[in-house]
């Protein structure tokens, strides 16, 4: 399977898919040293973010997020890419100064957590890798 | 996004590293919000300023953009730092975030940022004008701009505010197009409009109403006469941080809010509505107060003077800062304000404000007459809020209830 999403930032990597269906605040949700979920009541709370192919909706919460990203990206704690439906400023700002690749508008609903995905952020596609 | 010549050269890194990373920035910003192209900005200010908020990551990224070449093309200010820049150790600023926080500041200075942190940016030398295209942070600015000055922001965040003073541009969408700027519903207040904390309340109101409306963002509010200064910044603030408002419309107050009818979509507020949104921000007690601060957002050089009167010859019993931006400090200075608010014991804050300095965890219960300040004070710093009118908020400080 693969599908042709659009690019928000560039890079290529591949990972094992860590899938949440609600949206994720970097600032505040996740910690920058470890990169754990730690938004209380979040479905992925207490999961790692590190080195995953971080497949969410969209991103919430304060522009700060975008630092945090960049933050994760210093500690080596980033995910190895990120892969939203609808992406917004705070995602997008984060990817790009953090150097994460990124894509979006994927249908999603379609992905599963462990799945070993590969991101293509220049040309904007997903694939599920092996197949 | 169709890019110019020189737009294009910024996307390739010929015109270095920063500006470079600057361009990627807002190409991927008008990618996701569609605009068509670059508009370029003649003013710029820039949030995640204060050390507090930045952490060490945000100081590094700072540092990077500054030593891969990134230059300021406009004029750019900031917004307020974690302290006053002058005078922090008055403050009780640890050594040691003061040194961070010069730091990000100093960084911003080899940029040819202007280094003037303010909230009201506005007040002191940032000022657009009508239909003026510009890229700013702040909130409660950008609300301001675009609102009573009849300039065009979207709401940046600090990288994307300082990818449009590094390029001088910013993607043309939102904001900066006419047709995203009609008015989509009415409120009629039917409510007494004297005091700051009312139009604090009247923001927090609309803003949660708006919040509840799917889609629906631009109000056109009616039934509020001859608003000043003072007034529209702190509805500005309140209805920017309790609605995510980018921009309003006030019948006969605001430039554009005759260019449009209002919307028959009408929703009335009454002084009830008003009573109730001000009991929500007041969960302490006067008399167990422990800090008292005016100045959110910084206060006008009208409010330093009226502040100076109500403590002449007072002393005061709680800790009271008094927020600003420098140069109005600097007018307060020559008119005698600051000698009389210093011998009250009350401090001023210039550069800074309660919303972003470290003191989480040094107080325990905030008095001020700013709704955006109960909001902060109350989710960052976790201190029980009481929301009053502006005097009674000096009064506080010096230890009386009310006025005598």
């Amino acid at each position: 399977m693969n599908w042709q999403g659009r690019k928000i930032f560039t890079g290529q990597a591949s990972g094992e898919a860590l899938v949440s269906s609600m949206g994720i605040s970097f600032f505040g949700g996740v910690d920058p040293e470890s990169g754990e979920v730690i938004e209380r009541d979040h479905e992925l709370e207490g999961q790692s973010i590190a080195g995953k192919v971080l497949v969410f909706p969209t991103g919430k919460g304060s522009t700060v997020g975008s630092y945090t990203l960049y933050r994760l990206k210093r500690a080596g704690k980033a995910p190895a890419a990120i892969i939203n439906a609808e992406c917004e400023t705070i995602t997008a700002v984060g990817c790009i100064i953090a150097e994460i690749p990124c894509v979006d508008q994927v249908p999603i609903s379609q992905l599963r957590s462990g799945q070993r995905l590969k991101v293509d952020g220049e040309q904007g596609t997903v694939a599920i890798s092996g197949e | 996004m169709k890019l110019n010549a020189e737009e294009k050269a910024m996307l390739a890194g010929e015109q270095g590293k920063a500006t470079q990373k600057a361009m990627e920035i807002l190409v991927a910003l008008g990618t996701i919000y569609d605009a068509q192209h670059m508009v370029p900005v003649t003013s710029v200010q820039i949030a995640g300023v204060s050390y507090d908020n930045l952490g060490e990551a945000g100081l590094h990224f700072l540092t990077e953009m500054e030593q891969g070449g990134g230059k300021a093309r406009v004029l750019t200010t900031l917004n307020p730092a974690g302290m006053d820049i002058e005078n922090w150790q008055a403050l009780g600023i640890e050594p040691e975030f003061a040194e961070k926080q010069t730091q990000v500041i100093d960084a911003f200075a080899r940029m040819n940022v202007i280094t003037n942190c303010t909230c009201t940016p506005y007040l002191t030398g940032n000022v657009p004008h009508f239909g003026e295209h510009i890229a700013w942070a702040e909130s409660s600015a950008v609300c301001y701009a675009n609102s009573v000055l009849g300039a065009r922001s979207n709401r940046e965040g600090g990288p994307s505010a300082l990818a449009a003073a590094l390029t001088g541009r910013t993607p043309e969408y939102g904001m900066h197009l006419e047709e995203n700027r009609k008015p989509q519903v009415t409120f009629g207040v039917q409510a007494d409009l004297v005091e700051n904390d009312d139009f604090g309340a009247l923001g927090k109101v609309i803003g949660e109403i708006l919040q509840s409306l799917e889609g629906v963002t631009i109000p056109y509010v009616r039934g509020v006469s001859g608003a000043v200064l003072e007034q529209l910044k702190s509805f500005s603030a309140s209805v920017a941080t309790y609605g995510g408002t980018a921009l309003f419309h006030m019948e006969d107050v605001t430039p554009e809010a005759g260019l449009f009818e209002p919307p028959e979509y009408s929703i009335k507020i009454s002084q009830a509505e008003l009573t109730s949104a001000k009991a929500e921000m007041t969960d302490g007690y006067v008399s167990s107060a422990d800090f008292v601060s005016l100045g959110c957002p910084h206060l006008s050089i009208k409010e330093i003077a009226r502040i100076a009167e109500l403590l002449e010859g007072k002393q005061v019993v709680k800790e009271f800062w008094i927020t600003t931006a420098r140069p109005t400090k600097q007018i307060a200075d020559r008119m005698g304000y600051t000698k009389t608010v210093e011998a009250s014991g009350a401090k001023f804050a210039a550069d800074t404000c309660c919303v972003v300095a470290p003191i989480k965890g040094r107080f325990t219960a905030l008095v001020t007459d700013s709704a955006k300040a109960c909001y902060y004070a109350s989710g960052k710093n976790q201190f029980q809020t009481i929301l009053k009118p502006f005097d009674e908020v000096v009064f506080a400080a010096i230890g009386k209830e009310r006025a005598q």
